[in-house]
């Protein structure tokens, strides 16, 4: 940027009403975003948010950047899709469990293995929130829902487990009303060439409340959560570890991604990887490089023609 | 347009050369049919005959026929896989309805096609094939080629296998390579008896296998070979000239082009001219993967291809690159549009430009991946929930699939719409001789992204459905343009503003808008072919059926049958003047590779009593076929 940008919170803010319910974790959130935002120092018409369907995918309208509310499921594809010929945006999915890890499974994972540069935003509520309370792919087992009044069935996905089997580049969870830590992860993502994934868990005050309220309850959250920081040790089982987030090798942010009691919070694998925009347009001036700009005459004509005169 | 009669027989002159060489007729058409294994190369043997043809001149028109397992068991009937190619030396329109050759490389072939050939057809064979083993598979108990079943057709048996190996004993291949050019000295063989230029094709096997020069030798000596055999053998008693088809072309430099080729190369020039960077989002399907194979070629045009984990995502992307100023495109055959649906209704909400481009294939569900069907029409215009409006063109020949693709990107540019192109597999994998174009013929395309602020109460805003009068486009504002942050979606928007509205009346207003946008769109009104300025009857198509009802039609004029033709071009909106020129006829009629899904159209837009022909057998019309119809629909004059 060639001026200095001096942006607030105040100047990401859309003239949109917001229509969550009262008390919903998506305002904290929101807040949190639109006041890490100018700590970006990209200019508004630089920033795009992608978003699928469900009551997080309502995030774009509240920004004051470009943004797009799309199909459930398909906002990592079509964010590939606009990263990948314009490598010069910064561009957020925002997305929530039912989005990105039912329907859209399948261009969350392929997004993650291919490194593009997007950083994915899931907002984690454990529940369907938009559809008035159906069990989600990272409901608890056994979850009594309208949906499932003897209780549902299905295994759980772990989110952060599911992204380091995609061959995430990075990865990490932070909670809604830790704005602090929020934002802190949001820095690194932010940072981060390639892929991000980010989990945060979210309170749903109408279908699910209080699904993380041992993680956030000052008198529970001390021994519930694990957090942690790059360089510094943490404790598991009386063992203590080392925390490198670069470790090429993914194992430890495996063991991480399945524990639940405590909690890890923070980054678990930011790794370099080439990202697939970068390599995709390098291709296309490795190809100049060789071949010369392309002359569509030549083209058009081949090698193989003849004249009627 | 020539009143030439096309397919009613070829005529010939004969000739003896001087000194006692072999005879040399001549003739005005041919139809060959190569058929043999999936694995036999066939299809690498038609297109090179092709090509040495339409380098000599002819006209062309070519119709491979495969199966869609690559390799199905050898030798068997399903196995067999085929290339037509029907050309003249005057303009043609179909690859013909029946071969005047077959080249059969194994008994399979010969049983799969001797259906298809008319009494005094000659056959070429590879007796080498014939075995009690391989006649068995075919459910033989006897060999054809002794038994009298061949008994109407000119014969010639010919042991390519043997005469292969036998040219290639001084390389040092293993027998089974050697066999392997068998195809070649076959073509070697076909291109003496039709007097085809050589040279292209030795030039064309070094190139291919330039890293195995042992490889393209070998098969230069079999082609060789093959034409030295038909040159010395007793066998081979008579030669076969085609004269170029002088006056059947405009003048031009001209190459033989097949309908994906051409579509990729249109959607390449569309990029060019509009000067956005195109932006392919595809996902492997039969026929449309050779589109998204020739545009990852041309990455040095700014073109950048993406294979996608699906057929969802590919369009996704490619709206994606769409939304930041990219031309956006996905490519698929029908199977994949049902998947991708809801992206296009998203498309048509948010109102950016769009190509969706269906190669049809057969259907339901997997259907004929590797046959032709034109089945989707209803699908492209109605296959989407909502009142989702998308415009529809439709390329009536291979080389038209290039100007096709320029179309729909002008459509799509001008008036920010998703637009779908259907062509089909019998245009995709046929080729003709195309003129090529000059670069300053093509159309102007560019787009102009805006830039400035727009609401209509002065104040700084930016109002993103805001309308240009006259085409019903909104603006197209392109992340990174300052000032213009805006936000679009699949939610009901209110006009102008761009804000979710869930007010009824809006509603109402912007599903009338989004129809009176497409509804509105220009296109060149439709041209009757009518040379007795009386016709009563009128034949109306669309897509690739225009060769078969072209030639239908020519022969029923020769007849001495007034008939009247059009072929649509435009699906939706159809053009301003059809209505009315469906009124000027006492009788329409449709024919169709479906149910009746145009005339289904034309009867609730038009009040018209439009009659269809139809036929879904995979395979494209017969020019004779169609001309008894006509002649049915004329009364049997």
């Amino acid at each position: 940027m060639a001026t200095e940008l001096t942006l607030t919170a105040k100047d990401f803010k859309s003239d949109q009403e917001v229509r969550w319910c009262p008390g919903c974790g998506d305002y904290a959130i929101l807040a949190a975003v639109q006041g890490f935002l100018p700590e970006l120092g990209i200019a508004r018409e630089n920033i795009v948010f992608v978003s699928g369907i469900g009551c997080s995918s309502r995030f774009p309208y509240y920004l004051n950047t470009y943004g797009m509310h799309s199909i459930h499921g398909r906002a990592p594809a079509i964010a590939t899709g606009l990263a990948s010929s314009r490598p010069d945006l910064s561009v957020w999915v925002i997305t929530g469990d039912g989005d990105a890890l039912s329907i859209g499974g399948n261009h969350l994972i392929h997004a993650l293995r291919r490194n593009v540069n997007l950083k994915i935003l899931l907002f984690n509520n454990r529940i369907y929130g938009l559809t008035k309370g159906q069990y989600s792919p990272t409901s608890e087992p056994g979850k009594i829902t309208k949906s499932t009044p003897m209780g549902s069935l299905d295994e759980p996905f772990r989110p952060l487990s599911l992204a380091l089997g995609a061959e995430a580049s990075f990865v990490a969870r932070t909670i809604d009303s830790d704005r602090k830590h929020l934002t802190s992860v949001l820095r690194a993502a932010a940072e981060h060439q390639g892929t991000a994934l980010v989990e945060i868990y979210q309170n749903c005050n109408i279908f699910n409340d209080g699904a993380f309220e041992v993680l956030k309850d000052p008198e529970t959250r001390d021994a519930a959560l694990l957090r942690l920081e790059h360089g510094q040790p943490y404790t598991v089982d009386g063992v203590e570890h080392l925390h490198d987030v670069t470790d090429p090798d993914p194992t430890r942010a495996f063991a991480l991604s399945r524990m639940s009691e405590p909690t890890p919070i923070g980054v678990l694998r930011a790794v370099a990887r080439p990202t697939y925009d970068s390599q995709l347009n390098a291709q296309l001036d490795q190809a100049v490089t060789e071949r010369g700009a392309g002359d569509l005459s030549t083209l058009l004509s081949g090698s193989d023609t003849w004249m009627v005169r | 347009m020539t009143s030439r009669v096309e397919e009613t027989g070829s005529t010939f002159d004969e000739s003896h050369p001087p000194g006692g060489g072999k005879q040399v007729r001549r003739l005005d058409r041919v139809v060959i049919r190569f058929a043999g294994d999936s694995g036999d190369g066939m299809q690498l043997t038609g297109d090179r005959f092709t090509s040495e043809t339409a380098g000599f001149g002819n006209d062309l028109s070519t119709l491979p026929n495969f199966p869609a397992e690559i390799r199905a068991p050898a030798g068997t009937l399903p196995g067999v896989s085929s290339f037509q190619l029907h050309f003249a030396d005057h303009d043609i329109l179909t690859p013909g309805d029946a071969p005047d050759v077959l080249v059969a490389m194994n008994p399979a072939a010969l049983k799969a096609n001797l259906g298809d050939l008319p009494r005094g057809a000659e056959i070429i064979v590879n007796t080498d094939e014939f075995t009690k083993r391989a006649l068995a598979k075919v459910g033989w108990s006897a060999d054809p080629l002794d038994d009298g079943t061949l008994a109407e057709f000119r014969v010639h048996p010919v042991a390519l296998t043997t005469l292969t190996v036998e040219a290639l004993k001084t390389t040092s291949l293993a027998r089974k390579d050697a066999e392997r050019a068998k195809n070649m000295f076959a073509l070697g063989l076909l291109s003496w008896m039709y007097h085809r230029p050589t040279e292209g094709t030795e030039g064309f096997l070094r190139s291919k296998f330039a890293r195995k020069p042992e490889i393209a030798e070998a098969n230069v000596l079999a082609f060789r070979a093959g034409w030295n055999y038909g040159e010395t053998t007793e066998s081979f008693a008579v030669s076969y000239e085609v004269a170029p088809a002088a006056k059947a072309f405009a003048p031009g430099r001209y190459r033989n082009i097949s309908g994906n080729l051409a579509l990729a190369y249109g959607l390449i020039a569309a990029s060019r001219q509009s000067g956005l960077s195109l932006f392919l989002g595809s996902y492997p399907i039969t026929p449309a993967s050779d589109i998204l194979h020739e545009l990852s070629k041309h990455k040095n045009f700014g073109v950048r291809t993406f294979q996608a984990e699906d057929e969802i995502a590919g369009i996704g992307a490619a709206l994606g690159a769409a939304f930041g100023g990219a031309l956006g495109v996905t490519t698929t055959s029908g199977p994949g549009v049902a998947l991708k649906s809801e992206t296009i209704g998203l498309a048509v909400s948010l109102e950016l430009p769009l190509l969706v481009v269906d190669i049809q294939r057969g259907g339901p569900s997997t259907g004929l991946p590797t046959k032709t069907e034109q089945a989707d029409l209803l699908q492209a215009m109605f296959g989407r929930n909502g009142e989702a409006p998308v415009p529809i063109v439709a390329p009536a020949s291979p080389g038209e699939c290039f100007g096709m693709a320029l179309e729909a990107a002008r459509i799509a540019l001008a008036y920010r719409t998703p637009v779908f192109l259907l062509s089909d597999g019998y245009l995709a994998n046929g080729s003709e001789p195309w003129r090529v174009p000059e670069v300053s013929e093509l159309p102007d395309l560019r787009v102009e992204f805006a830039t400035e602020p727009n609401a209509p109460d002065g104040s700084d805003g930016f109002w993103p459905y805001l309308r240009d009068p006259e085409t019903l486009a909104r603006p197209w504002a392109v992340p990174g343009t300052p000032g213009l942050e805006h936000r679009i979606g699949g939610i009901e928007k209110q006009d102008g503003t761009g804000n979710i509205s869930y007010d009824p009346a809006n509603h109402d207003h912007m599903v009338r808008t989004r129809q009176a946008k497409i509804d509105g769109i220009t296109v060149p009104d439709l041209v009757v072919d009518d040379p007795s300025g009386d016709a009563k009857l009128l034949v109306l198509g669309w897509g690739s059926t225009f060769g078969p009802i072209a030639a239908g039609v020519r022969r029923a004029r020769a007849a001495g049958g007034k008939v009247a033709q059009a072929h649509l071009r435009y699906l939706n909106p159809f053009p301003a003047n059809l209505g009315d020129l469906l009124g000027r006829y006492d009788r329409v009629l449709v024919p169709e590779m479906n149910l009746g899904q145009l005339a289904m159209l034309l009867r609730a837009r038009y009040l018209v009593d439009a009659r269809s022909f139809t036929q879904v057998s995979g395979m494209p019309f017969k020019a004779q076929q169609l001309a008894a119809v006509i002649s049915e629909a004329l009364g049997g004059n």
